[in-house]
């Protein structure tokens, strides 16, 4: 079987609603929303990058590497938010994440 | 075409802040004691001379100018944007200083952390290709992430910031998502590129990727059903972070989606202008109906301004010249608006602390004329009532609306804005017809003052002087966008 772009971004896709569904459907732990999140950004990386070869044209990977570098810094500022919020509450379990509600 | 440099004068205002940023951070980091007073005092002097090199920039430069192999442009539309932008983040920083005190925050990183928030959203604002346009959005978003979170000992201001960084990440990751498709089934992401390429109709793809980017900036703006964040992160964040807030992001996510539409879609109008009908009907609906239960004032500008975008996006949704010159006076507008509101919410001092009670505002009248006076004009501008500020705003996206054809969103938006007025006008009754339980102190601060004066002056019935110039201001810039 040849292997197409429309085999890539049913991958994408997948994992772009596997993503989805872990932020929504989660209700144990932050860190699995940020694990999420990354793989929300994956899916993306892999239809960029997908593209990019089936147009033959660079900006897609380019893109894909601008990606890759805000994901991390991203990665980093909410990692350093969660240790701020763990400090406070002493838990980081999402259903916990309710002092303020209307 | 090819240069060994990019022609950089157009983005010397943003070199300015860029460098400016950061030797800001290496001032504070050098210094064994940095004050945030002096590093506040230095980040208004960069954004003012950033505003001036930007004016003074644009009269050289005359037209379009687009940069960076297409990345950049800087028109009229850019200009009148960046400078709402900066105001916004001028009136912020000088409004920060009592409150900081008080809650003792001392990170000295706060002043830098707006500035470079607003270097984010003058990229965003100049955006010309969806590459550019992403990173502008996240420097800026990555900003606010922090910024909300800045009062790390309080349960609430780090509950505020992780909420905001989980649907803020959440949104980017939409946005790209159809940047993504739309960049498969297109084969570019340059805007330039974009708005040729739909001449007859557009494929499947591309408009999946339409509905995934619009939500992503739907979040951004606050836009009903993607505004869940917005009240708890009004909330909890430091008030006048949530000023910063209310202000300058709004204006310059709103750029974005007024560049995003008209800029690279414009053949496509009839897709997206369901997309955006309902986001206004919904959002004007939720802003009018939920306030009315508020009890915290920062909930309840939480839920104005998100009325407020619903009735902004009736402009867009027009999808006319008209249409867009009508959104630009309205962001202006309401930007003086909620940042008055919030210097008031910022006086609200009694001895127990900062209070953020609607009902501590009883009888204020008795006690602070001139800020209830203040906090009077406001809300009735806020409002919309006729010959003050708030009422222009609305007239010119209604007037564009009812020229579009689009009556029932029109009529839509009043009869919303009736329901909306009754809470403004509550706050008013409260104050002057309520008995007084709370005396407030308000804090020492000339700048304070200062914006709230600037702010409740232009909203008062003095704005017939500056609507003029403003309309004209606002229709050469919808010019530049809409050709």
């Amino acid at each position: 079987m040849e292997i197409g772009i429309e085999h890539y971004l049913t991958v994408g896709a997948i994992l772009f609603s596997l993503g989805m569904f872990g932020i929504f459907l989660n209700r144990k732990n932050v860190i699995i929303i940020l694990m999420s999140i990354e793989l929300i950004l994956l899916a993306v990386n892999i239809n960029l990058v997908a593209f990019s070869s089936f147009h033959n044209d660079l900006v897609g990977q380019i893109f894909a590497m601008f990606v890759l570098t805000v994901a991390a810094a991203e990665s980093a500022i909410g990692l350093a938010i969660l240790v701020i919020y763990f400090r406070n509450r002493g838990s980081i379990d999402v259903e916990d994440i309710n002092q303020m509600r209307g | 075409m090819r240069q060994a440099l990019p022609n950089l004068i157009s983005v010397y205002p943003e070199l300015l802040m860029a460098v400016g940023a950061m030797v800001l951070l290496l001032a504070g980091v050098i210094r064994k004691t940095p004050s945030i007073d002096r590093l506040s005092r230095l980040s208004v002097l960069l954004l003012l001379g950033t505003l001036l090199v930007l004016w003074l920039l644009f009269f050289r430069l005359e037209g379009r100018v687009v940069t960076f192999n297409g990345l950049f442009v800087m028109d009229a539309f850019g200009l009148f944007m960046k400078t709402l932008v900066l105001f916004g983040s001028i009136a912020a920083i000088l409004i920060s200083g009592p409150y900081l005190k008080e809650k003792q925050i001392s990170n000295y990183e706060y002043p830098i952390l707006i500035v470079l928030a607003t270097l984010g959203m003058m990229m965003m604002i100049s955006a010309n290709d969806f590459m550019s346009l992403y990173l502008g959005l996240e420097l800026q978003s990555l900003c606010l992430y922090v910024l909300a979170a800045i009062n790390r000992d309080r349960q609430r201001s780090s509950e505020a910031g992780l909420k905001y960084f989980v649907l803020g990440a959440l949104s980017s990751g939409l946005l790209l998502y159809g940047i993504s498709l739309i960049y498969g089934f297109a084969g570019s992401t340059s805007f330039d590129a974009l708005a040729l390429a739909f001449a007859d109709g557009a494929p499947t793809g591309v408009v999946v990727g339409i509905v995934f980017v619009v939500a992503g900036l739907a979040f951004k703006i606050s836009a009903v059903p993607f505004h869940m964040w917005t009240p708890d992160v009004y909330e909890g964040a430091p008030t006048p972070v949530a000023a910063f807030f209310a202000a300058a992001p709004k204006v310059a996510a709103m750029a974005l989606v007024l560049r995003v539409l008209f800029g690279s879609f414009p053949e496509l109008d009839e897709v997206w202008r369901q997309i955006i009908v309902l986001l206004s009907v919904l959002s004007m609906t939720l802003g009018a109906f939920v306030a009315i239960v508020q009890t915290n004032i920062k909930r309840l500008m939480a839920y104005s301004s998100i009325g407020h975008i619903g009735y902004a996006l009736i402009g867009v949704a027009a999808g006319t010249e008209m249409g867009v010159q009508g959104v630009l006076i309205y962001m202006a507008i309401y930007m003086t608006m909620t940042l008055g509101a919030f210097v008031c919410i910022l006086n609200m001092r009694s001895r127990d602390g900062m209070s953020e009670q609607i009902s501590d505002l009883a009888g204020l009248s008795e006690r602070d004329p001139m800020m209830a006076l203040a906090l009077a004009i406001l809300m009735f501008s806020l409002a919309g009532i006729p010959l003050l500020a708030g009422f222009f705003g609305k007239l010119y996206v209604f007037l564009a609306a009812v020229n579009a054809g689009l009556y029932t969103l029109a009529v839509f938006g009043v009869v919303t804005s009736v329901v909306a007025a009754y809470y403004y006008v509550r706050i008013v009754k409260i104050m002057y017809f309520d008995k007084p339980v709370v005396t407030f102190e308000r804090p020492e601060s000339k700048s304070l003052s200062m914006v709230l004066t600037i702010t409740a002056a232009v909203n008062s019935p003095l704005s017939f002087i500056l609507i003029g110039p403003l309309v004209q201001w606002a229709a050469v810039a919808a010019g530049a966008l809409v050709p």
